[in-house]
């Protein structure tokens, strides 16, 4: 019962839903980048949807299997092929021990996620199995996959207790897919749009500034990763005078070392943003202008370097109602896998 | 103090207790977390003090944004008149400073620094007014620091120099942060010291470096055996400079599980503190080495 790493790919990582509960000690969420892709995936392969999955970035790894298994792929386009037959996304499958899934170069979106039926079952760390490298804690080893590398498979499938009912439920289960008007990828073409919720430090910046910052399009920098997407490519922000408060630091840019939320946006001197993601750090000395919303969190894990993207401010009652309906899509999703 | 609140997207209330730091805005910001802990209000899921502020992270299916809001601000009122004392630990932590291994990362990055010169010692000696390195670090390590906030990255501590404002050490960061640093630098930044638990990218200048593990996710460490995270906001420290064959002692007794941090129980009260600081610390001094 268990996966080996044939090849890594850039950087493949066992993720969950995430660590909640220690972020006021610097140890971040962590998890899936785009949660409602793993989730997805899990429901396919008739797992939990906090099960342990794979995510890999830009680029697919190489794996063999030791135990038939179901497998299904979820996020960014990245052809799969079982033993060189290719398999659809989206869609579950029957993998027999001994194949290989391997998979072909990134078509759109920038995140893959693999679920196995059973979950990867690395130990938990704090309650989760998330990998979070910089501090070398949970997934395998606490760091990213490399060839060679063994994992076990687990028993966070929702019947893995009921021995007698497996080969029904396995027929189920087989062939699972996500219609493709319920997919999330995130578009090739145009601009993404991220909406924020202005606040925060957002008074730090100058009426005009304020509203570049909305109007201009910006670009995801090659600084992209787990713990944060930077941007470039917009007019730099302007900050209305002060005297530095007592500890904050001299840059206009600098606050009293604070807490950071998830998906807070920085901008370090003005010039270029910061997106905190899923590995954020706690906390620094840098203002924030606002926060991405909840419901678009996903959608910057599926965001290659180079893309282009526009903020666009939203109110609280937009960013409540915009979660609602992501809520919304994935309750029609589990209802399809009854 | 008045406090300002604000939204961070639809899962985060942050709160400003005060633009600038100082041991009453980060006993107000601990005050305020502790009671909306006790309050035990649904849907909150991260309770995160900082210096100056604190952020409270909620999930707004279970809890409506404005009405958390309301509920915080109702605390503000029975926390005001809560006392600024705490039962906490003093702690030794020893420090090599100018030791070789920061030494070669500000040398490596010397572009990203106001000082490309010299020393991030010897800059920030400079800066505030020491005659010589050695000066600057008998100040540094002259009184004891009070942990103001954990963060950053993995149990990373902010401490807070307990002297009067006037004789407070300033440093700017680095113009553009490095991308490496040494696992358990000793740094600083702003006001603030700090020791970096991991290896990593950071702002603050590189002082020197101890041989005492403060985050272990193996928990393979003796005294991080009950929990990975060393520090906690409230703690006090004081450093103890050290040289290369104590450094090397203190790396041989970790690694033969020998070592142990000194540690004492001391109390601390802000009122005193304020009306006495060298007493305060003087006495906290004796108790750790008592």
């Amino acid at each position: 019962m268990s996966v080996k790493i044939l090849q890594p790919g850039l950087a493949t990582t066992v993720q969950d839903l995430g660590r909640p509960g220690y972020y006021h000690l610097g140890i971040p969420l962590s998890g899936a980048m785009d949660r409602f892709a793993l989730r997805v995936a899990n429901l396919l392969v008739g797992n939990h949807e906090t099960a342990a999955g794979l995510e890999a970035v830009f680029m697919g790894p190489t794996l063999e299997f030791t135990s038939d298994a179901i497998v299904a792929i979820t996020g960014a386009t990245m052809p799969a092929k079982l033993d060189g037959v290719a398999k659809p996304g989206w869609t579950s499958f029957a993998v027999k021990a001994g194949q290989k899934l391997s998979f072909d170069y990134l078509r759109a979106g920038a995140r893959l996620y693999i679920a196995v039926s059973g979950g990867i079952n690395t130990p938990l760390a704090l309650g989760s199995r998330s990998t979070y490298a910089i501090g070398a804690l949970g997934g395998f080893q606490g760091r990213a996959l490399q060839a060679g590398d063994v994992l076990l498979l687990g028993q966070q499938g929702k019947q893995d207790k009921q021995d007698k009912q497996d080969k029904q439920d396995k027929g189920k289960i087989l062939g699972r897919s996500v219609p493709e008007n319920m997919r999330r990828i995130a578009s090739a073409s145009a601009a993404t749009s991220l909406r924020v919720l202005p606040g925060l430090y957002w008074h730090r910046i100058t009426k005009e500034s304020g509203e570049h910052f909305f109007e201009d399009t910006w670009k995801v920098a090659p600084e992209a990763d787990r713990m944060g997407y930077r941007f470039k490519g917009g007019r730099p922000l302007t900050f209305v005078d002060r005297k530095p408060p007592f500890g904050a630091g001299s840059d206009p840019s600098n606050i009293t070392d604070a807490c950071y939320p998830y998906g807070s946006l920085q901008v370090p001197g003005g010039s270029e943003p910061i997106v905190l993601h899923r590995d954020a750090v706690s906390g620094g000395g840098y203002f924030m202008l606002g926060t991405v919303i909840s419901a678009d969190m996903d959608l910057i894990g599926q965001l290659q370097p180079n893309v282009a993207v526009k903020f666009v401010k939203v109110d609280m009652e937009e960013a409540l109602h915009a979660r609602a309906k992501r809520k919304a899509l994935l309750e029609k999703i589990r209802a399809l896998f009854v | 103090m008045k406090l300002r609140y604000t939204f961070g997207g639809d899962e985060h209330i942050f709160v400003e207790v005060s633009e600038e730091m100082s041991l009453e805005a980060f006993f107000i910001s601990l005050s305020m977390t502790k009671a909306v802990k006790a309050a035990e209000i649904k849907g909150v899921t991260e309770i995160c003090p900082a210096n100056a502020s604190f952020q409270i992270k909620f999930n707004p299916d279970d809890i409506k944004p404005q009405d958390l809001l309301l509920e915080i601000q109702k605390l503000e009122e029975q926390t005001s008149t809560a006392e600024a004392s705490l039962n906490t630990r003093i702690i030794e932590i020893p420090v090599y400073y100018q030791d070789p291994w920061t030494h070669e990362t500000l040398l490596r990055f010397r572009d990203r620094h106001q000082n490309p010169k010299g020393s991030d010692l010897e800059f920030a000696a400079r800066s505030n007014g020491y005659p010589s390195v050695e000066k600057f670090i008998e100040a540094h390590s002259g009184s004891p620091w009070f942990v103001s906030m954990v963060g950053f990255v993995s149990g990373l501590p902010f401490l807070y120099q307990m002297v009067e404002r006037s004789k407070q050490i300033q440093v700017p960061k680095y113009l553009r942060p490095r991308t490496d640093t040494p696992k358990l630098s000793v740094g600083y930044g702003g006001c603030f010291s700090c020791i970096y638990s991991v290896r990593g990218a950071g702002g603050y200048q590189l002082f020197g470096i101890t041989p005492m593990p403060i985050f272990d996710p193996q928990q393979k460490v003796s005294y991080l055996q009950e929990f990975m995270v060393f520090f906690k906001p409230g703690d006090i420290v004081k450093w103890k400079p050290i040289d290369r064959k104590e450094y090397d002692r203190i790396l041989a007794e970790l690694a033969a599980e020998t070592f142990t941090p000194k540690i004492k129980k001391a109390a601390f009260s802000l009122d005193e503190f304020n009306k006495d600081i060298q007493g305060t610390n003087k006495k906290l001094e004796d108790i750790l080495y008592s």
